[in-house]
């Protein structure tokens, strides 16, 4: 009735050549949250859930138990010493790697990606056919009175293995984002290497070198198949927090397991905030560093994923 | 690779020296065991501790259910990625930040809540145990647990290219009349498949090596729910160092071919990122 047909169809073309059909967009919403609701939303919630189901007080008496407190001792400690370590590690490879070419980069890059494709029960395995009693170096160690494995060291390098390429991930993509004219700059004003490194590709690679180390953290406190190998499992002394849920598991605790999980659930949620806090603060620092000609380029191999799908920026 | 013809900056020696020595000490020194090792097995007993009908199942389950799983991803994971990137609905950004929950979440935790879940009074095992559908202790558990495992991998591949994905050329198909059916199918679909692939893959090869979950919802029982990761520690655990070595090597294998496949998948979707 009012204004030209002509003008109605063009528009109702143009919606219906670009967008779907309101009934299918709340479809296809409605179906992708069903699926993020069973996969996501309710094994998160049946934790706490779980946790809380016998009670507080038996919530508390689980966590106050000398072998839960214990477990988180030996979690807190593993991540102590692999977490830094590997950070030394990444700092070092990014700047080997995003700074220089050289023959055996590539090499180098696929070797860091190699934990990530080893199922953690065969780093274990790993360990334990070069440390163990039978192993290339086990004998050695027993005459020295060495244990390695089934004991803490087996578990602190068994983590080393397994969060490994964490942090190197995380910062080679960025540092090569980054560019090093800035770098180039400051030693030509007569900065030393030092001052150079700490003044000015620090700050820069800040937020995603943080992003790394969280992530390796997560993992390194997580890690449940590597460890459990090179554990022994005994109580009290090489259990860490997965491992005293699996312990607590088996004794069919109905509501115990659930309280220990509900730690490393914690640990999770927090991962999670502040990987998205730090996102956003990678995302706003790379923006403005890049130029539009230049946008950051993922390297090696990539097996990971999901680590460098957050830092692609769009282009 | 960019070109640099002469580089002033300083540490090279220092840092490749300090990669190279931690890198041989942390990773290659323990794969350089498990290669001398296996030199002392002959390609009979190799193949009888490798292949014996009890590590044919457990491949045959580890295999199947990882590949059950990363194909509900492909599905699934794609469904979610579309639906956080096009559409704007409460909750959003919340379901956004909770994809990466699965990779954040120890394994050991998975394992146990899922297999609360789909347990005869678990939330959701309560409506479907009636019905016949066994979420816990069954062959079905493993495939939920490593579809759990895979998920943030198929969604995040998938999301940076989707946001990438340069709407003008929808606009430009609807204007010569394609319907959008035919412009999901004919365009979209084609363009996004190298990505969705490389997700499947990255999915698949997660969940091949995937054990801290599975051991909570799988029974765990041999020929029927046991996947090769739990043999190997079996094998480990009866002292059977052979067994175990040779289970793992077939694993190892596999996940080598999987890494050069994602390689040349990445290329390949890099390629018509490009395009």
């Amino acid at each position: 009735m009012t204004g030209p047909p002509q003008h109605d169809d063009r528009r109702a073309a143009s919606t219906r050549g670009t967008q779907e059909h309101p009934v299918i967009r709340w479809l296809l919403i409605g179906a992708a949250m069903l699926f993020a609701a069973v996969f996501l939303l309710l094994p998160l919630a049946n934790v706490f859930w779980q946790a809380f189901s016998a009670g507080l007080a038996s919530y508390w008496g689980t966590l106050a138990d000398p072998d839960t407190r214990a477990a988180i001792r030996l979690t807190l400690l593993v991540a102590v010493i692999t977490v830094p370590l590997n950070t030394a590690f990444g700092i070092a490879a990014a700047w080997a790697l995003a700074r220089f070419d050289f023959r055996g980069r590539t090499l180098i890059l696929t070797f860091i990606d190699l934990p990530f494709s080893v199922s953690p029960v065969v780093t274990g395995l790993l360990l334990v056919l070069l440390f163990g009693a039978q192993g290339l170096v086990g004998p050695w160690l027993q005459a020295h009175d060495v244990r390695i494995i089934f004991a803490v060291p087996g578990m602190v390098l068994a983590t080393l293995f397994v969060t490994f390429p964490f942090v190197a991930r995380e910062l080679i993509p960025d540092m090569q984002a980054q560019g090093s004219e800035q770098e180039q700059a400051a030693l030509t004003l007569g900065a030393s290497p030092w001052q150079t490194f700490w003044h000015v590709t620090l700050p820069s690679v800040k937020w995603g070198l943080l992003y790394g180390v969280i992530l390796c953290n997560a993992r390194a406190m997580g890690e449940f198949g590597a460890v459990s190998v090179v554990s022994g499992h005994i109580v009290g002394l090489t259990e860490t927090l997965p491992l005293r849920v699996e312990k607590l598991y088996q004794e069919l605790n109905p509501s115990a397991p659930f309280a220990v999980a509900s730690l490393l659930a914690l640990l999770a949620l927090l991962t999670l905030l502040l990987k998205t806090f730090l996102e956003w603060k990678n995302r706003r620092g790379l923006e403005r560093a890049l130029t539009p000609a230049e946008p950051a380029q993922s390297v090696g191999l990539g097996s990971t994923g999901l680590l460098t799908a957050g830092e692609r920026p769009s282009p | 690779m960019k070109e640099r013809p002469h580089n002033p900056l300083p540490g090279l020696g220092l840092t490749l020296g300090f990669t190279v020595c931690y890198l041989s000490v942390v990773v290659l020194l323990p794969v350089a065991a498990l290669v001398l090792k296996s030199l002392d097995l002959s390609w009979g007993e190799f193949c009888d501790l490798a292949f014996n009908k009890r590590a044919l199942a457990a491949y045959r389950l580890t295999f199947g259910a990882s590949l059950a799983a990363a194909l509900a991803n492909a599905l699934f994971g794609t469904l979610l990625a579309w639906v956080l990137v096009r559409y704007r609905f409460p909750g959003r950004r919340f379901i956004d930040a909770l994809v990466d929950f699965p990779f954040a979440l120890p394994t050991a935790v998975a394992g146990l809540t899922l297999g609360n879940l789909f347990s005869e009074n678990g939330w959701l095992g309560q409506f479907l145990v009636p019905w016949g559908i066994q979420g816990a202790f069954t062959p079905l558990g493993v495939v939920i647990a490593l579809t759990f495992v895979g998920l943030p991998f198929s969604v995040r591949t998938l999301q940076p290219v989707l946001q990438a994905f340069d709407r003008g050329v929808e606009e430009a198909a609807a204007t010569l009349g394609a319907g959008r059916l035919r412009t999901f199918l004919t365009i979209i679909a084609p363009t996004l498949l190298p990505t969705i692939l490389t997700g499947f893959a990255l999915a698949f090869a997660r969940a091949i090596g995937e054990y801290g979950s599975i051991v909570f919802i799988s029974g765990n029982l041999p020929f029927e729910t046991e996947i090769a990761p739990y043999l190997i520690v079996m094998r480990l655990e009866q002292y059977d160092y052979a067994g175990a070595m040779a289970l793992a090597i077939v694993l190892m294998a596999v996940s080598f071919l999987l890494l050069i496949t994602i390689n040349w998948l990445e290329r390949w979707s890099g390629h018509f990122e490009r395009a």
